[in-house]
């Protein structure tokens, strides 16, 4: 049942890399237009596998995904996809205006750039606070300054939706605080879907948060508890309803909502 | 060095000539195809493709030979054993999850030997140590047509693409996403790095010419902060050690395929530590 103001939509999905072992077994899920959510969930969950499945780069044994109502190969031109840094190659000569104009490509004929993709992409550099760094070496990059221009290659493609891998992995934690305070700009102008296994990261103001451990089960942000969850994680969080259907088995159960009525 | 110089210009020294036109020629789509084969970290492809060329020979020759194929030369067969391995190769990884290293060695080991059985059959003179190590004396007028060719054909769309190509090498899953049809890059890629190896075999041979393949760019890659300058500074690099390798050898009675590798080695081990250092501080 496709609702208009759905941006993602996830029916009776069934994936495996073997036959009758499935990583992701009968999923559900629905993201509406202004939701923005964070998907969590212990390592080998299923996490990367849900984000390989939403981008089309692997195909359900069952089920259906649709993004914008069309298939994710159809609608991958609308979505920005961060990757881990660390899965590229440190030591590659590019600079980080190159890596961010991939962003544009394919706009121009053969690929090639106009005057526009240059100020997008310098525009998305700015965006992130790190305009200084565009004629730099990525290979000379921190972690973080690396992580900043790959959303910013992201942010890059226009997208309407926003998949972001570990964002916050590798970051030092005074760039995180700044970090946040960036998504919560582009929150109100697209959907923002995050990985993360830092639990930490779920607190901060997302409206849903996925777990997914073979199982997907969606909490709502809301009126939970405050004085319990503030304890755990020793400052203001926004809470999250939890249900008892959670499969969730991540390493801190406590710290997930586990267990926590 | 004048003397050296005159001596040259004589009759005799005309595959020395061409061997510096050649090498001059090749370093254009050397120093492209060999950027990239680091960058995309291909290298032990690029020997498998090389040694399958071995395949291709021995079979052209048992053909022409036994079957008496005239048309079916050694140049052909070597093309047509690079490419295939290269193409299987890359075929084997874009389809199925093997290990790369393995199906890489075993397509490797299994064109050589298959070439060297049908060597084993073919009656006559056969200079399997001119395609192993490369011999010079066999460059021709023909052998500049074809490097000319090559660097056409490799140039042409590395200069058209660029972008595409920067893209893909840097993030493949990345560029997939933007559209960009990277799987036939990627086989394209392989099929002009089979042939770049095919057209200088003839001046380092089969088991040397990875080498001559990779160290310029391995070299430039220590220098450069964009992909096209690691092109442009392995190309020079090439050309700079292939016309020393060729005339050091000639000058004191080497061959020039280890002369020209044993350079370029050098030159990048000396090139990593003075990056490396300068990187330190």
């Amino acid at each position: 049942m496709h609702t208009s103001d759905a941006i993602i939509e996830i029916r009776e999905l069934t994936f495996g890399y073997d036959a009758g072992n499935p990583v992701l077994d009968s999923i559900n899920l629905t993201v509406k237009r202004g939701q923005s959510g964070c998907i969590v969930g212990p390592n080998g969950g299923g996490k990367s596998t849900l984000l390989r499945l939403l981008l089309g780069l692997l195909t359900p044994d069952r089920g259906t995904i649709r993004i914008f109502g069309e298939s994710p190969a159809a609608a991958r031109l609308r979505i920005g996809y961060m990757p881990q840094y660390h899965q590229l190659d440190g030591a590659f000569p590019i600079t980080a205006l190159e890596v961010v104009l991939q962003g544009r490509i394919r706009r121009g004929f053969w690929g090639w750039y106009t005057a526009a993709d240059r100020a997008a992409a310098m525009a998305s550099l700015e965006e992130m606070g790190i305009a200084s760094l565009a004629p730099r070496s990525f290979a000379a990059l921190s972690g973080g300054q690396r992580q900043r221009v790959l959303i910013a290659r992201a942010l890059a493609c226009e997208p309407q939706l926003l998949l972001l891998d570990e964002p916050t992995a590798n970051i030092d934690p005074g760039a995180e605080e700044q970090f946040y305070a960036t998504l919560n700009i582009l929150r109100r102008r697209m959907t923002v879907l995050t990985v993360s296994h830092d639990l930490g990261f779920v607190n901060r103001e997302i409206d849903l948060v996925i777990c997914v451990n073979r199982q997907l089960t969606v909490h709502q942000a809301g009126a939970f508890n405050a004085e319990t969850a503030n304890a755990v994680y020793h400052h203001e969080v926004n809470l999250i309803q939890h249900d008892h259907s959670c499969f969730c088995s991540c390493k801190h159960p406590e710290e997930c909502g586990e267990g926590r009525k | 060095m004048i003397a050296f110089l005159r001596e040259l210009m004589q009759p005799e020294w005309m595959f020395l000539r061409y061997a510096l036109l050649v090498g001059a020629l090749a370093s254009l789509s050397l120093g492209v195809i060999g950027t990239m084969v680091v960058t995309r970290r291909i290298s032990s492809l690029a020997g498998a493709s090389a040694h399958a060329a071995l395949g291709g020979v021995g079979v052209a020759l048992f053909l022409q030979r036994v079957c008496m194929w005239t048309g079916f030369t050694p140049m052909l067969g070597a093309v047509i054993g690079a490419m295939a391995a290269a193409l299987l190769v890359g075929v084997i990884n874009l389809c199925a999850k093997e290990r790369e290293d393995t199906i890489i060695n075993v397509v490797w080991a299994l064109f050589m030997s298959v070439g060297l059985l049908f060597l084993a059959r073919t009656p006559g003179a056969i200079d399997l140590q001119g395609y192993l190590f490369g011999n010079i004396v066999l460059l021709d007028r023909s052998a500049i047509w074809r490097t000319m060719v090559l660097d056409v054909v490799v140039l042409a769309p590395t200069v058209l693409f660029y972008n595409n190509i920067l893209a893909m090498s840097f993030d493949a899953t990345f560029a997939e996403l933007r559209g960009i049809r990277v799987k036939i890059f990627y086989l394209g890629l392989l099929a002009l790095t089979a042939l770049t190896i095919v057209l200088l075999i003839d001046v380092v041979g089969i088991i040397l010419v990875i080498a001559l393949l990779t160290l310029p760019a391995a070299t430039a890659g220590c220098f450069t902060r964009h992909l096209w300058s690691m092109m442009i500074l392995s190309s020079i690099l090439s050309w700079v050690f292939v016309t020393a390798g060729l005339l050091v050898s000639s000058r004191y009675e080497f061959p020039a395929g280890p002369m020209i590798v044993v350079l370029a080695g050098v030159v990048y081990v000396v090139g990593l530590a003075v990056s490396s250092r300068r990187k330190a501080r």
